[in-house]
């Protein structure tokens, strides 16, 4: 409940802080706009390391990516408008752009391949746990485990996952809700 | 190149960016569109001879404010869909209202017109070259809206091409109300639906395609 109250406040003020200075900015002033970038391009970096975990050096190129998108297109920012609803669109969107194309560059299984490569990797302390959820995810069936590795594991929208899998919104839900009641029973199961 | 550096050279790019530039490019893009529809109806199909007695009828207004109220929603759309974080909120109501509005009409007038008239009220004289026809008339305006929306910034593609596509189609129906003669509200409730959905459907089809950015 705090860390929520708290997170409410920082957010509100870094809106109303960037709003101000992208007001600033579209108004001509380098100095105040060269600021708001700056504080943007920190924003995005928490933003997508969050979502990219396993792949940092994309990181770097989406929050540039965001930030030429940003002021090419600060024209279409309309003054009244919540200002962190423009960007997360903008920075969204870009996001879903980069896994498209990575997604039609790299096909179907290499992709999967990939991203199941995350229980493939020890990463120091939380390694056995993660190699346990491994091995019980796996033997869930693809519609079920699919959704919970992107949803649950690796934070993507149900949106970006319908997109990944090719699945539709409402069965990427569906296989979350099932795959994790199942997931729960396995878990008791094995105590 | 590092981040930083790349801030520092789009800071040094802060021009004054001008108030209502969004509605200032979908303007452009309507007035290069429209007149090049309008030409390719008077090139292809002329205006209807009778236009100035069809002036006195209702019905022929009824055409034109039903065409430009769905233009009018699918320029609220599309001013919203370009913008991104924008709510689409009940913008559809501009569009599905007068849709209702007319079935509604087309619903009662076959209602209440006898068996053997309904057939004739549907069909009217030009079904079978109707649909095709605005569909043909919305290509200019096709263009311009993707070429417009395009330099904008869309983050629902799909959506955005149907309703860039749905405007165009809005559009050209009312261009080629200047042509048409019919005057039933069950003829404008199929046919020129039929014709404004070929452009939705064409622009939500080719929308993640053709309005990337």
């Amino acid at each position: 409940m705090d860390r929520t109250t708290q997170r409410d406040v920082r957010f509100a003020e870094s809106e109303s802080r960037l709003h101000e200075l992208l007001i600033l900015g579209l108004a001509g002033d380098s100095k105040a706009y060269h600021v708001f970038l700056k504080a943007l391009s920190d924003h995005l970096r928490a933003y997508f390391r969050k979502r990219l975990s396993q792949r940092m050096d994309e990181v770097e190129d989406l929050v540039q990516e965001v930030l030429i998108a940003v002021h090419n297109q600060r024209h279409t920012y309309r003054m009244d408008q919540p200002f962190t609803a423009w960007v997360h669109a903008i920075a969204r969107y870009k996001f879903i752009d980069m896994l498209r194309s990575r997604f039609s560059r790299e096909g179907l299984t290499d992709l999967l391949d990939d991203e199941m490569e995350l229980f493939a990797v020890s990463d120091s302390d939380a390694a056995d746990a993660k190699r346990d959820l491994g091995k019980l995810l796996s033997t869930l069936p693809d519609k079920q485990r699919l959704p919970i590795v992107h949803l649950k594991v690796e934070g993507l929208s149900v949106v970006e996952t319908a997109k990944l899998t090719g699945m539709s919104e409402s069965a990427v839900k569906t296989g979350v809700h099932r795959g994790m009641k199942a997931l729960a029973a396995k878990i008791k199961g094995i105590k | 190149m590092k981040t930083d550096e790349l801030v520092a050279f789009l800071a040094a790019r802060a021009d004054p960016v001008p108030t209502h530039t969004v509605e200032r490019r979908i303007a452009i893009a309507l007035g290069l569109g429209l007149p090049l529809t309008a030409l390719l109806m008077l090139q292809t199909m002329g205006l209807r001879t009778d236009l100035v007695h069809a002036v006195a009828q209702w019905t022929f207004w009824m055409k034109l404010t039903f065409t430009a109220s769905l233009a009018l929603g699918g320029l609220v759309l599309i001013e919203k869909l370009s913008r991104p974080g924008v709510k689409v909120g009940f913008a559809w109501v501009a569009i599905a209202a007068p849709l209702l509005v007319v079935w509604f009409v087309a619903a009662i007038s076959l209602f209440t017109a006898g068996p053997e008239q309904r057939l004739g009220l549907v069909l009217g004289s030009s079904w079978s070259s109707c649909t095709f026809n605005i569909a043909m008339l919305s290509v200019p305006l096709f263009i311009s809206t993707f070429w417009c929306v395009k330099d904008l910034a869309p983050t629902r593609l799909t959506l955005t091409g149907a309703a860039a596509g749905f405007l165009s189609g809005a559009l050209g129906a009312l261009v080629y109300a200047l042509h048409c003669t019919e005057s039933a509200a069950a003829f404008l409730g199929i046919w020129y639906v039929l014709g404004m959905a070929i452009p939705t459907v064409i622009g939500a089809a080719l929308g993640t395609r053709l309005l990337r950015w």
